[in-house]
C-alpha cells in the first residue's frame, strides 16, 4: 500500500523531470504562456501552496492559545504539512522564473537582494523564514519525542508562537506582492490579503481534516472527534468570510462597471466568445456556496464520513478561484485592454502535477516519520527497528 | 573572428581547449551547476545563443556591481562571443549616461500617419527575435477608431438595455480585441479615414514601477532617464511585466531568432545587444545611438515627422520647446509614474 502509493508518485515525479528538462532546455516558450497572458498556472499553483502553508497554523493557533488538548498531540503534523507545502511553493516559482540558473542573483551577499523595495524579496524572506520556523519547531519536538527527552517549553513554545504570527505574514505578503500593481485591477484591492486568508484558512483545514482522517485510518495514531470538529468550524467560517468577500468584490467592481472590471467581467460571463474561464468560476462558486451551507449544519459537519468529502469539494472549490478565478483572469485583459485567452501546455501540466506528487511524496515520509516517534515505535533505545529509523533519517534529510 | 580578444578570455572557455571528458568533470566541479548549465550540456540541439555561454559570463556580477576592469572583461566576452557567433565585427558599448542630459520623447498624434515604419526600423535597430515562432516588437501602433454615431443606434444601439440604463448613440462601442483601440490592424492604405494611431513603447518613467518590483535590482533608471535591463542578470521572474502599466516589456519566451545577416553589430551592453531566452526587454530609446548623439530608430524612420526626441534640460531642444508650446499629454498620469514620453498635438 505504502509502496504503491510511493510509486504513483514516483511515476508524476519523473514526469516533472522531463517537463522540466524540456523547459529549461527551450525556455518558457513551451508553455502556454505569452506576452498578453505572462502569469499562468505556476504562480496560480504558488499562490494556492502558500495558503495550505499557512492552513498549518489553524492547527497550532487553538492547541496552543486555547490549550486544546486535543489538537495538542498533532501540531507537528501540520507543521510537517506546512513544510511540505512550502517545499512546493519553491518549486512553483522555480518552475515559473525564465532563468532558474540565475536563482542565485537573488540571494543576499553574494546577489542583489532588492529589499525593501521589491515584494517578491519580502515573499522569499518570510516564505524561507516559515520554512525555517517549521523545520526547528517541528523537528525539534520529534527529536525531544525520539530520544525520550522532555521539550523546552520556552524554547519550543517561542518557535510556536512566532510561527503563528508568521503564517498570517506568508499570505499576507504573498497579497500583496500582486494586489500592489495598479497595471492589473482587477487584483488592485485592500481586500486580497484578508481573503487570501480566509479561503487559506478554509482550503488548508480541509485538507488537514483529510490527512488526519487518513492518518487516523492507516496508521495506529489516535486522533479524537474532537479535533475534526474544531477543524470543520474553521472551515465553515473561514468559507463564510471568504464568500462575503467575494460577493462584496463583485458588487464593487460590477455596479460601476469601469474598464478596471473587465477581468472580473470576462472571468464571470466571458468576453465577445472568449469564456475559457466561465465554467471554472461559476464551478468554484457552487463548489463552495454548497459546502458552505452543508458545513453549517451541524449534523453533517460532525458526521466523520461525510466530512471529508466535503472538505475535498472546498479543497477543489478554493483551488480553482485561486488559479483560474485570480491568477489568470487578472492579466486579461492586457494593460492595454488586449483579451487573449490562456491554457497551460502539457509541460505545464506536467510540471505542476510532478510538484504535487513531490509534494505529497514529502508529506508521506514526514508522516510517516512523525507518527512514528509520537507513537514510540521508533525509539533512540529501540536498535530493532532500523528500518523506520532509516526513514525517519530520510525526513530529517527532506 | 575567435582571435579578437583571445588572449584575455580563452581562460574562460575551457570546452575549446580540453578534452570533452576534463570538460565535463570541471563542469561537474561547480558543485553549484545550474539547471541550465546542465541542460546546455545535454540539450539534444543546444540553441545558439546559450551554448558559447562561458563559465565567467554565467557567474558575472551585475552590471552596475561591476568595476571598470570587470565591465571591460564581460564587453570583451561579449564581443568576442557574439563576433563568433555572428560572423561578423560586433562591438559592444558601454558608454555611460551623459551629463546634463535627461532624454525625453514627443509624439505628435495629429501627424502619426500608423504606417508602422517605427515598429520595423525598430526591429531591425535593435536585435529582436523575428520570425513565425517568436516576434518581439517593442512599439505598438494602437487604431483608435473615430466614434460613429447614427439616428438608428440612439435607440438600438448603446449601452446593453438590460442593466437598466441607456447610454444611446454608439458611445458604446463593442470592444474590439482592444477596449479603446487595438494594434493588428492590416490596412490597405494608411492613414484610414476613420481612425487615427497612437504608437506605445517604454515611456521610461521617471517613477517606474518595473524598476521597484525587480526583486534582483536587474532594471534601473540611469541618470539620462533611461529605464535598462542587465539582461546577464535577469532572472525571468516577469514581475516587472506585470507592473508595467503601458505593457511595453517584451520576454523571450524561447531563444531569440535573430539572423546573422540581419543582426545589427553596433550594439551597447544596456541596449541592443542580442538577448538570451528567459529575460526580458524593452525600448531603451536605441541607447546605443542616442549616448552617441544620433536620433533613435524610430525617430529617424517617421516619414512625416511625428517623433521627437530630445534633452529635458536643454530648453533649446525639440521637446522642451514642445512642452512649452504645444497641447500635452502623458498616458495614465492617473498612476503617478511620471512617463518622460509626451504626446501632443499641433
Amino acid at each position: 500500500m505504502f509502496w504503491g502509493w510511493m510509486l504513483f508518485l514516483a511515476f508524476f515525479i519523473m514526469l516533472w523531470g522531463y517537463g522540466e528538462y524540456v523547459q529549461l532546455a527551450n525556455g518558457m516558450i513551451v508553455t502556454g504562456l505569452n506576452d498578453q497572458v505572462s502569469w499562468g498556472f505556476y504562480l496560480a499553483n504558488f499562490v494556492f501552496m502558500v495558503g495550505v502553508a499557512a492552513a498549518a497554523v489553524t492547527v497550532v493557533f487553538p492547541a496552543y492559545v486555547y490549550k486544546h488538548q486535543e489538537l495538542h498531540k498533532i501540531v507537528v503534523l501540520g507543521e510537517m504539512l506546512a513544510i511540505a507545502a512550502v517545499v512546493m511553493c519553491l518549486l512553483f516559482v522555480t518552475a515559473h522564473m525564465g532563468r532558474p540558473d540565475r536563482l542565485w542573483h537573488i540571494f543576499p551577499v553574494i546577489g542583489i537582494f532588492n529589499w525593501p523595495n521589491a515584494m517578491l524579496t519580502w515573499d522569499v524572506l518570510v516564505l524561507t523564514g516559515y520554512l525555517a520556523l517549521n523545520i526547528i519547531g517541528g523537528f525539534y519536538y520529534l527529536y525531544k519525542k525520539y530520544t525520550g527527552k522532555p521539550v523546552n517549553k520556552l524554547f519550543y513554545l517561542s518557535v510556536v508562537y512566532i510561527a503563528i504570527v508568521w503564517a498570517l505574514s506568508i499570505h499576507t505578503v504573498t497579497a500583496f506582492l500582486i494586489n500592489t500593481m495598479p497595471a492589473r485591477p482587477m487584483w488592485f484591492h485592500s481586500m486580497m490579503p484578508i481573503k487570501f486568508i480566509t479561503t487559506a484558512f478554509a482550503a488548508g483545514p480541509s485538507l488537514i481534516i483529510i490527512v488526519f482522517l487518513l492518518v487516523r485510518k492507516f496508521t495506529p495514531m489516535k486522533i479524537a472527534d474532537e479535533a475534526f470538529h474544531i477543524l470543520s468550524q474553521i472551515v465553515v467560517w473561514c468559507l463564510g468570510i471568504a464568500l462575503f468577500l467575494t460577493l462584496s468584490e463583485i458588487v464593487t467592481e460590477l455596479y460601476p462597471s469601469t474598464e478596471h472590471s473587465m477581468g472580473l467581467k470576462y472571468l464571470m460571463f466571458g468576453h465577445h466568445g472568449l469564456n475559457a474561464l466561465v465554467p471554472f468560476f461559476w464551478t468554484a462558486m457552487a463548489l463552495m456556496i454548497g459546502s458552505f451551507i452543508l458545513l453549517l449544519i451541524p449534523r453533517v459537519r460532525k458526521n466523520l464520513l461525510l466530512l471529508p468529502f466535503i472538505c475535498l469539494a472546498v479543497f477543489v472549490g478554493i483551488y480553482i478561484e485561486k488559479g483560474m478565478g485570480l491568477m489568470i483572469p487578472g492579466v486579461i485583459p492586457t494593460p492595454i485592454g488586449e483579451f487573449a485567452e490562456y491554457t497551460p501546455s502539457n509541460i505545464e501540466f506536467m510540471i505542476v502535477g510532478g510538484v504535487w506528487a513531490i509534494g505529497f511524496f514529502v508529506l508521506t515520509v514526514l508522516i510517516k516519520g512523525a507518527v512514528g516517534i509520537m507513537l514510540g515505535d521508533v525509539r533512540y533505545e529501540e536498535k530493532a527497528r532500523r528500518n523506520v529509523q532509516g526513514e525517519q533519517a530520510d525526513a530529517v534529510a527532506t | 573572428m575567435s582571435k579578437l580578444n583571445n588572449k584575455q578570455n580563452n581562460k574562460n572557455s575551457p570546452a575549446e581547449e580540453v578534452t570533452r571528458r576534463d570538460f565535463l568533470r570541471k563542469a561537474g566541479a561547480y558543485s553549484a551547476a545550474s539547471l541550465t548549465g546542465a541542460a546546455m550540456l545535454l540539450s539534444p540541439k543546444p540553441a545558439r545563443a546559450t551554448k558559447n555561454v562561458t563559465w565567467a559570463e554565467h557567474f558575472q556580477k551585475n552590471y552596475r556591481l561591476m568595476t571598470d576592469e570587470e565591465k571591460k572583461e564581460a564587453i570583451d566576452r561579449l564581443v568576442k562571443r557574439y563576433s563568433e557567433e555572428f560572423g561578423k565585427t560586433v562591438t559592444v558599448d558601454d558608454a555611460p549616461a551623459m551629463d546634463g542630459v535627461l532624454f525625453g520623447y514627443a509624439l505628435n498624434i495629429q501627424k502619426c500617419i500608423g504606417c508602422r515604419r517605427c515598429v520595423k526600423a525598430c526591429v531591425a535597430e535593435n536585435n529582436q527575435s523575428r520570425g513565425d515562432k517568436q516576434q518581439i516588437e517593442w512599439i505598438r501602433v494602437m487604431r483608435l477608431e473615430k466614434g460613429k454615431f447614427s439616428e438608428k443606434d440612439r435607440d438600438d444601439g448603446g449601452y446593453p438595455q438590460d442593466f437598466g440604463i441607456q447610454v444611446g448613440g454608439n458611445a458604446y462601442k463593442p470592444a474590439g480585441v482592444v477596449l479603446e483601440g487595438q494594434h493588428y490592424y492590416e490596412a490597405d492604405k494608411v492613414p484610414e479615414k476613420d481612425a487615427f494611431y497612437l504608437p506605445m513603447q517604454c515611456m521610461q518613467c521617471e517613477k517606474p514601477p518595473c524598476v521597484k518590483v525587480c526583486p534582483v535590482r536587474t532594471t534601473y533608471r540611469d541618470p539620462d532617464g533611461i529605464v535598462v535591463i542587465d539582461y546577464n542578470w535577469c532572472i525571468g521572474c516577469r514581475m516587472c511585466i506585470g507592473a508595467c502599466p503601458y505593457w511595453a516589456r517584451r520576454f523571450n519566451w524561447g531563444e531569440p531568432d535573430l539572423p546573422a545577416e540581419e543582426m545589427n553589430p553596433k550594439t551597447h551592453y544596456l541596449g541592443n545587444r542580442p538577448r538570451m531566452k528567459g529575460v526580458v526587454e524593452k525600448c531603451t530609446f536605441c541607447v546605443q545611438r542616442t549616448r552617441k548623439g544620433r536620433w533613435t530608430g524610430c525617430v529617424e524612420v517617421c516619414p512625416v515627422g511625428a517623433r521627437k526626441l530630445g534633452n529635458l534640460l536643454d530648453p533649446e531642444s525639440d521637446v522642451r520647446k514642445i512642452l512649452a508650446t504645444k497641447k500635452v499629454f502623458r498616458l495614465r498620469a492617473d498612476l503617478n509614474t511620471y512617463p518622460k514620453f509626451f504626446y501632443f498635438m499641433d
